[in-house]
């Protein structure tokens, strides 16, 4: 028991105020009043020089939202969201579209060079393999302030910008899939979201085409007390492959800062979207105090025959997260995966799962999902498996693992199955334990010490999830797990 | 639109305020206060719908169309009461909520004490539901069965609840207390006339002492018009052996839920059962298992077989309290769908507040493996027969668990029935 213990002491010692991207940028922002209202939607719609009728979808979310409540069934509990109290637009200044690195803001750069983002080393990317590079589209709160690769995406006519800047040049498209997967009044957050979201991006990869790069986003909140609302949309047409990364990082705050983000994929005939997250944003100061809350609505659509949609998350930060990829899988064959690691430590509130929906025949999906809770932390699985009427043949395979560590946190797996049709195939399996001593034991006989053991385990235990991310994420997904657990992990 | 909608009292819910106010006036006023606060709990809730988690899956407030009058005091035959088929038992009869003397068992036997209740039950161990709450607020009568400490009673201990008449309800409260180191077998059943509709709601309080070994058997063969709702509060002391078995066959609509905690270490509690249904029943099994002390173990194995239209739902909650180190729990669900418009929904639930524990569980849902059907035709079985040898397989694994042998035979008997599978040759 001594070694539980220690890793107790350990893990409370280097606490979460260590966190190490938890520092302010000086730019000028603008901000938009706080509170929200019609006027401030118009002034959002206004500030991204959007047709009437994205101003009119906007509004028509904000009239449903007043209408809405905020859900309070997920096990988390915080101080209740004065939404009066936010500012609901913030873009940073000097930023007249920057045609190339040099002209963005080198603060920006700077800040970018801190978290480690390799957008400045677009020479050095443009030197490798067009396999391994990387398109960046940067987020530094609100607005896109540069894009990278784009022209080579373009010469293989993927569309890779903004949201804002979609709306103004693809109309027809953002028209025909924007909210058709998260609908405008799906949820309290999401409802929000499609009132003031405030940029994102917006990916549409044509027919045929195999992305010839891993797309990737950096978000990061900065402005103070700046709610900032995401909004990702994107489009595999027919026999098209893409995969996306997002990551994330926050600076240091005392006051809460609310995430309300909405990520839309939509899945053609035989096409495939691979959607990656690390999500490491300030969890709050080690007596529970500020930190991130994140309430994000993902959800994929599998709308024809044989598409995939696969969802990879490494959840490390935040002090609270509610958040659920999902996948609806519509079309004969098609498939859905999810991949989990969600890491509570401190005093994080973890809720987080999936949902599959099998509508189509032939449907697959698979959910991983690899649970470790520390310190005084709750971490929470909420998954649905349900098969349609009509979902003959339809499998699933769920595995759904939590590890404790320290006898203060808490662990919980809340599954929903529900089938409807006697040729699907659901299984379900979940369990709960620590480190046990026996497993320790074996590696410190062989030399081990502790940490390293300990080290071993985790990295054992989350294995599974960690080969389903590219390349580029692996590695930093093993250094934010170390950054989490530190102590424990070594 | 932010206030809540004020909700309209369904046609149920205002029979069961007339019931109310009948069944007061004829309260004396020691227990018409019981009723009261009872009452007031089921109103603030009224009956449980969908958006009421726990009920998920079973909208009562929809399902439950009318509620039927309080049945009154019968004098059935004692053959329409059949309860554990071919053993000898001590038989306890409670038909419409009251306990019927002249239909029980009444040769005294050592340790066991039977005695007539109101049905008024001390303390609902975690119940806060509304059905629970009504059983109360609207209880007709019931009886205390005590076991002696130490007393081992061989016959089983059978507790038939019958339901006389048709379109009437009835509410019994029933309190079993047994003793440290007893040992006994318990076999509750319930049942009405066949075809009648009517429903029953039960209120079942048991706690058991330090190192004791009870076997409880629950056969749930209602008529198939019955909606039946029985909740139960269950303590268990330290070192004992709990086991339970919930067979269900009948109603149109069932739901059992049990409340069960753990009071003392070393205590091992088996909760196993299997669901039979055709047509479009609907049976729920609810649990809300609590580790409050450490070094506990529980069981949770539920088997479901769904024919037709009909519904299976199992909710499953183990929580583990954060000093009960060294729990160790397994829960595991398994469901055949035998129609492409039967219906299961699962939710095995895990809460976990201390590290030191073992938990898991796991749920499958599907048809009749076709490899292992393949294996019998090839063998020369027909079709139909090879079925049914895999049903009874896949149930009988359940039942066997219960390791309690003159209960698994009754079972094996009723699930053969159930199956027409008298052309299985048995082992």
């Amino acid at each position: 028991m001594a070694a539980v213990q220690e890793t107790i002491d350990q893990v409370k010692a280097i606490d979460v105020d260590q966190y190490k991207y938890g520092f302010v940028t000086d730019i000028e922002s603008e901000l938009a009043p706080k509170g929200l209202n019609e006027d401030i939607v118009a002034f959002i719609s206004a500030k991204k020089e959007e047709p009437e009728w994205m101003l009119n979808w906007r509004l028509e979310a904000y009239r449903r939202w007043k209408t809405m409540e905020e859900p309070t069934w997920a096990r988390v509990e915080y101080p209740k969201i004065d939404f009066e109290d936010l500012h609901y637009y913030a873009a940073p200044k000097n930023t007249e579209g920057p045609k190339s690195l040099d002209e963005v803001d080198p603060e920006l750069l700077e800040t970018y060079k801190k978290l480690g983002i390799p957008l400045a080393e677009q020479e050095i990317l443009a030197g490798v393999a067009p396999e391994n590079r990387v398109a960046v589209d940067a987020v530094f709160d609100s607005v896109s302030v540069a894009t990278t690769f784009k022209e080579e995406l373009a010469k293989a006519g993927v569309i890779f910008c903004p949201i804002s800047e979609a709306v103004r040049e693809h109309p027809e498209l953002v028209q025909k899939y924007l909210g058709s997967v998260v609908p405008v009044s799906d949820n309290f957050y999401a409802t929000l979201n499609s009132a003031v979201f405030s940029d994102g991006s917006f990916v549409y990869v044509p027919p045929g085409v195999r992305c010839p790069m891993e797309l990737s986003t950096y978000f990061r909140i900065n402005e103070k007390n700046t709610g900032q609302f995401e909004r990702t949309l994107i489009i595999a047409d027919k026999g098209s492959y893409v995969s996306y990364l997002e990551g994330c990082t926050a600076p240091q705050r005392d006051e809460n800062q609310l995430h309300a983000a909405v990520v839309e994929l939509v899945a053609l005939e035989d096409a495939e979207i691979k959607y990656s997250t690390v999500q490491n944003w300030y969890p709050g100061d080690s007596e529970g105090k500020g930190g991130i809350y994140n309430f994000v609505t993902k959800r994929g659509d599998c709308r024809e025959k044989n598409s995939k949609i696969s969802w990879t998350q490494v959840e490390t930060g935040s002090a609270i997260t509610w958040k659920y990829p999902s996948c609806i899988l519509r079309g004969d064959n098609s498939q859905g995966e999810f991949y989990s690691i969600a890491i509570s430590n401190g005093h994080q509130q973890i809720d987080s799962g999936t949902k599959m929906i099998h509508l189509g025949k032939n449907t697959a999906s698979r959910i991983i999902s690899k649970g470790i809770s520390a310190g005084v932390s709750q971490n929470t699985y909420r998954g649905q498996v349900s098969a349609h009427r009509k979902a003959s043949n339809a499998r699933n395979f769920t595995q759904c693992d939590s590890l404790l560590i320290g006898d203060k946190c808490g662990a919980h797996t809340v599954p929903y199955i529900e089938s409807k049709n006697s040729t699907a195939v659901f299984e379900h399996e979940a369990t709960t334990s620590k480190i046990s001593d026996d497993q320790m034991f074996y590696c410190q006989a062989r030399g081990l010490d502790e940490e390293e053991a300990v080290a071993l385990i985790v990295n054992g235990f989350v294995r599974d999830v960690i080969q389903q991310l590219p390349m580029e994420f692996a590695v930093e997904a093993q250094k934010l797990i170390s950054i989490s657990l530190e102590g424990s992990v070594g | 639109m932010n206030a809540p909608a004020k909700i309209q009292e369904t046609k149920a819910e205002q029979s069961l305020n007339a019931q109310f106010d009948a069944i007061l006036a004829q309260t004396t006023q020691n227990n018409a206060n019981q009723r009261k606060q009872a009452w007031d709990a089921f109103k603030a809730k009224g009956i449980p719908h969908r958006r009421v988690e726990e009920w998920h899956y079973t909208d009562l407030r929809t399902k439950m169309n009318d509620a039927f009058a309080l049945a009154s005091k019968t004098a059935p035959k004692a053959e329409a009461l059949t309860g554990a088929t071919g053993l000898e038992t001590y038989r306890i009869a409670i038909v419409n909520g009251r306990y019927v003397p002249e239909l029980s068992s009444n040769q005294a036997v050592a340790g066991l004490t039977v005695t007539e209740a109101d049905g008024f039950l001390a303390a609902q161990l975690g119940t806060d539901d509304a059905m629970a709450h009504l059983n109360q607020a609207l209880v007709q009568g019931g009886v205390t069965i005590k076991i002696d400490a130490n007393a081992t009673i061989e016959r089983p201990i059978e507790i038939v609840r019958y339901t006389d008449g048709t379109e009437v309800s009835s509410y019994a409260g029933t309190s079993v207390d047994i003793g440290s180191g007893a040992k006994a077998l318990i076999i509750e059943s319930f049942e009405g006339d066949a075809n009648a509709a009517y429903q029953s709601n039960a209120l079942t309080e048991v706690k058991v002492g330090n190192n004791a070994n009870i076997h409880w058997l629950k056969l749930q063969v209602e008529s198939e018009k019955a909606q039946h709702i029985e909740t139960y509060s269950v303590e268990l002391g330290a070192q004992t052996n709990f086991q339970h078995f919930i067979y269900n066959e009948g109603s149109s609509l069932s739901r059992a839920q049990l409340f069960l905690e753990f009071k003392g270490e070393g205590t091992h509690a088996g909760l196993r059962g299997t669901s039979l249904l055709k047509d479009s029943q609907h049976a729920d099994i609810t649990l809300f298992v609590n580790h409050a002390v450490p070094e506990c173990e529980s069981r949770e194995y539920y088997r479901a077989v769904v024919d037709d239209k009909a519904r299976a739902v199992f909710q499953g909650k183990i929580i583990v309290e954060p000093d009960a180190q060294k729990t160790d729990g397994q829960m595991m669900i398994k469901s055949l769908l035998l129609s492409d418009t039967a219906e299961i929904n699962a939710k095995p639930e895990l809460e976990i507040f201390a590290d030191d524990v073992q938990c898991a569980h796991g749920s499958t849902t599907g048809d009749i493996d076709e490899e292992l059907l393949f294996y019998l035709m090839a063998r020369g079985i027909p079709e139909a027969q090879a079925r049914k040898i895999l049903i009874l397989a896949f149930l009988s694994e359940a039942i066997e668990e219960f390791e309690e042998e003159r209960s698994v035979k009754l079972l094996e008997a009723m699930i053969r029935k159930w199956l027409h599978a008298d052309d299985v040759v048995s082992e």
